[in-house]
């Protein structure tokens, strides 16, 4: 069993380059808000230390601080003046009590990510409670009936990227059925200098504004010279028809981001120490705005033992895909009197957060190279790939005519403002048993036709086992979903009574996003039958990897074994691909369910009501 | 006219509503893009040339104004401009109708503008319009541009735009049939998206009547310039 649990998380340091409020800026708006004995103990140690606040009452206090991760100073959004906000660590069985006070000149809120709790105490403005004023103080109070690493964030217009957020460790009840000595948080994240309304702004006027990796004529005539003019012609014709990016990975780039890693940016590094022959266990939380990271620590083998703050089996592997807003506990046991690299690679290679896992301070490791720019494949467009097998050109003519047709299609005008359409294709005949997912059939709504919709996916299939673009093939082992399964047997094992397909849709470069065609402003909420066991099938139309995260009730992750289906809080559906997972609405009212990229969130959304 | 391009903004406005948690997906928004301005040397005067599109609105629904013109001997010699409402018809296709009025050369000449604007395949962006004026008067425009990335930052714009006129219009130099021609080949820099200096050609060809009424004013049917310019937007 664990042991040095209490100390180890203030066990970092401080390295001399280091600038002084880089990050973990405090501000004297701090003063006299009830911060605990080991905060301050925390705060003396040193600027790198992780703050943590634990007991079962909390008071956190919403503030502008200025923060300089670039050499330039900028006003972050923060809780308790610090980026990321302090570490909570609650214990399972408590009932606790969280005052928080906003001092913002704006609205704001908590959202708890991954917590089951009452619907007025999740912290959507709108749907759970009014938002927090500024000058008020709301007060949080719920039972902690989980346990794991979760975080929490706001949920109030764009301030999570200007740092408002934090991780969440809850000790469970009974012990664990693994051990460690040492454990740390890893939170990662992504800070621009610039605002987010510009960020956005400028995403609609330009979708490309961020992305400097297309392909140029450099690249064309390599092509031309490797695989011939024919061959090349092929191979574009494709992503020309449809007038999209094979090397459109991500919307926001390092152009603009600093990716950090506990809020250090990779200059400073993040460290964590070890002695040699210990266990570590590190929590790792992915609180970006819109940023996918791909993790590993050369040299060693991780142990995933958890994911979303939920026991697996654990499965060993060199690295792992973290989507936004998901969490994944591993541990690693560095044999050696060595640093190794905590390396998280941003998904598009325009960055990377880094730290270092150490036995001495004065001991560094080189930073690793970043693995080369991914290109996205047919797959990825939602193509049959069986069809294509030896690469026939007959059959992918024929795709190409027929998706670029769709594209041009000028007599679908849209079905814009109506939700008419909204539920055709949901009601969905049954099949597929518990754990293996849905045999309906993909329907496209009328509603995902007009120009609003750049593409629909022909023929998306279940990619589980799929580690996704940039990951296929590397020489490592890479986690995919198809390695998660539940410690513990399947808690609701009953067959789903019915299914709700869900389309994830968009236009990239108008950049417009829905569910089915519809956005937010415009969607009626989702029903759920409190009590029901209910299967959600999403297929993705877009070329993004999208985050969808249910709020109130746990994500069924139907990973292939129906006995150990994983719970997860969210889950990421790979572009062109589709993905299903079971839900029992066991939480009666209104809660939110969207993709976690904060710039799609605010269209690709739906409330889900639990009656 | 000033009122009309105001009521329509105020309109596009008022339907800006904000969702949950102060979300709103699509926020009005403005955009102005200089894409040429430049100097053109070549025989005689070296005039100053731009060509700005500029828009305001949300997703679907946008107010777009376009304008170009030639300044030259301390003058505007010639200049347009459109102002027009466009709406999203297609993924990646605006229907645009308005109106567009010719100041220079005098005298003024007022058209209905209809058009299509958007991304075709293969990236060809296309701009393909009808006018209907007074007295009969009709004219099509198209223009087509591509964009070669030699490197994510360094790249070449060659471009291509055809007039076409129902009749003769005499008193502003216009032949009917093909009246005109203007082909660029420009090389930009970006040392931000928002800001590139270029060089480039611009070659523009009159053709029939037209070429004729040129001649007359003892200007040339055929122009050839180079050209060197800043291209901007915000």
């Amino acid at each position: 069993m664990h042991t040095n649990r209490i100390l180890t998380l203030s066990d970092g340091i401080n390295l001399p380059r280091r600038r002084f409020v880089k990050g973990l800026a405090m501000g004297g708006a701090l003063l006299g808000l009830g911060i605990s004995p080991e905060r301050l103990f925390a705060q003396s140690r040193a600027a790198s230390t992780q703050p943590m606040l634990r007991g079962k009452h909390f008071k956190l206090a919403l503030g502008p601080q200025h923060v300089n991760f670039t050499g330039k100073e900028r006003m972050a959004t923060t809780v308790n003046g610090s980026v990321p906000g302090p570490i909570l660590r609650w214990q399972e069985g408590d009932s606790i009590t969280l005052d928080v006070t906003n001092n913002l000149a704006e609205s704001s809120s908590i959202h708890w990510h991954g917590i089951i709790l009452p619907t007025e105490m999740d912290g959507v403005p709108d749907i759970s409670f009014n938002g927090i004023a500024p000058g008020q103080t709301f007060r949080y109070q719920f039972p902690v009936t989980q346990s794991g690493t979760f975080w929490y964030h706001s949920h109030s217009g764009f301030q999570e990227q200007k740092g408002h957020y934090g991780s969440i460790i809850i000790d469970p009840i009974t012990p664990e059925p693994f051990s460690y000595d040492r454990e740390y948080v890893v939170m990662l994240s992504d800070w621009s200098d610039e605002n987010p309304e510009d960020i956005y702004a400028k995403l609609k006027k330009m979708s490309g504004y961020y992305n400097f990796a297309e392909r140029t004529t450099d690249d064309l005539v390599r092509d031309i010279r490797e695989k011939g003019l024919d061959q090349t012609w092929t191979d574009r014709s494709m992503w020309n028809t449809m007038r999209m990016s094979d090397r459109d990975l991500s919307d926001v780039t390092g152009y603009t981001y600093t990716f950090l890693m506990n809020g250090q940016t990779p200059a400073d590094g993040w460290t964590g120490l070890f002695k040699r022959g210990e266990k570590v266990r590190l929590r790792i939380i992915n609180g970006s705005a819109m940023s996918f990271f791909d993790v590993c620590i050369p040299g060693l083998k991780m142990t995933v033992i958890a994911a979303d703050g939920q026991n697996i089996e654990p499965v060993s592997v060199d690295e792992f895909r973290i989507g936004v807003a998901e969490t994944y506990d591993v541990i690693v046991s560095p044999k050696d009197d060595r640093a190794y690299s905590i390396f998280a690679q941003a998904m598009g290679r325009t960055g990377y957060a880094r730290g270092t896992l150490t036995p001495d301070p004065a001991l560094t490791i080189d930073v690793p190279q970043m693995d080369p720019y991914p290109l996205l494949t047919h797959q990825d467009m939602g193509m049959d790939m069986s069809n294509m097998s030896g690469m026939d050109m007959g059959s992918m003519e024929n795709d190409t005519k027929e998706m670029g047709a769709m594209s041009n299609n000028m007599h679908n005008m849209p079905g814009m403002g109506g939700s008419k359409q909204q539920m055709a294709g949901m009601a969905m005949d049954m099949g597929g048993t518990p754990g293996h997912g849905s045999k309906a059939e993909i329907v496209h709504a009328k509603t995902e036709f007009g120009p609003h919709v750049d593409a629909r996916a022909q023929a998306p299939q279940y990619r589980l086992d799929d580690p996704g673009v940039g990951l296929r093939n590397n020489g490592r082992r890479v986690l995919t979903y198809a390695d998660l399964r539940n410690l513990y047997p399947t808690p609701d094992p009953r067959d789903p009574e019915r299914e709700i397909q869900l389309h994830l849709t968009g236009n990239m470069a108008r950049y417009m996003w829905s569910i089915n065609g519809i956005k937010y402003a415009d969607a009626e909420p989702l029903q759920f039958k409190y009590g029901e066991r209910l299967r959600i099938t999403f297929v993705n139309d877009t070329m993004m990897n999208h985050p969808m995260h249910l709020h109130g009730m746990w994500s069924d992750l139907e990973t292939g074994d129906g006995k150990r289906i994983p719970r997860k809080h969210t889950v990421i559906v790979q572009p062109g691909a589709k993905i299903s997972y079971l839900v029992t609405a066991d939480a009666r009212g209104e809660w939110a369910y969207h993709c976690h990229l904060l710039y799609h969130m605010l269209a690709m959304f739906r409330k889900v009501v639990v009656s | 006219m000033k009122t009309k391009i105001f009521c329509i903004a105020a309109t596009l406005m008022l339907t800006t509503t904000a969702h949950g948690g102060g979300m709103n997906d699509d926020p009005f928004l403005t955009m102005l893009t200089v894409d040429q301005f430049e100097i053109r040397a070549g025989e005689g005067d070296t005039p100053l040339v731009w060509d700005a599109e500029g828009w305001l609105g949300k997703d679907l629904n946008k107010l777009w104004i376009k304008t170009d013109g030639e300044y030259a001997d301390g003058q505007v010699e010639e200049t347009e401009i459109q102002a027009l409402y466009s709406r999203a018809i297609a993924p990646f296709w605006d229907l645009q109708a308005g109106w567009k009025r010719d100041i220079r050369p005098s005298p003024d000449r007022d058209w209905f503008a209809f058009g299509i604007k958007g991304l075709a395949p293969y990236y060809f962006d296309v701009d393909a319009a009808l006018f209907v004026g007074k007295n009969g008067r009709t004219a099509a425009r198209l223009q087509f541009e591509y964009e070669f990335m030699f490197t994510q930052r360094l790249i070449l714009v060659p471009e291509i735009e055809l007039n076409f006129y129902g009749k003769d219009d005499s008193a502003v130099g216009i032949g009917s049939g093909l009246a005109d021609t203007e082909v660029g080949l420009r090389l930009r820099y970006e040392i931000r998206r928002e800001f590139a200096p270029y060089i480039g050609v611009n070659w523009t060809h009159l053709y029939g009547n037209t070429a004729d009424y040129a001649r007359e004013e003892g200007e040339d049917a055929d122009d050839f310039r180079v050209v060197a310019g800043i291209r901007f937007w915000f």
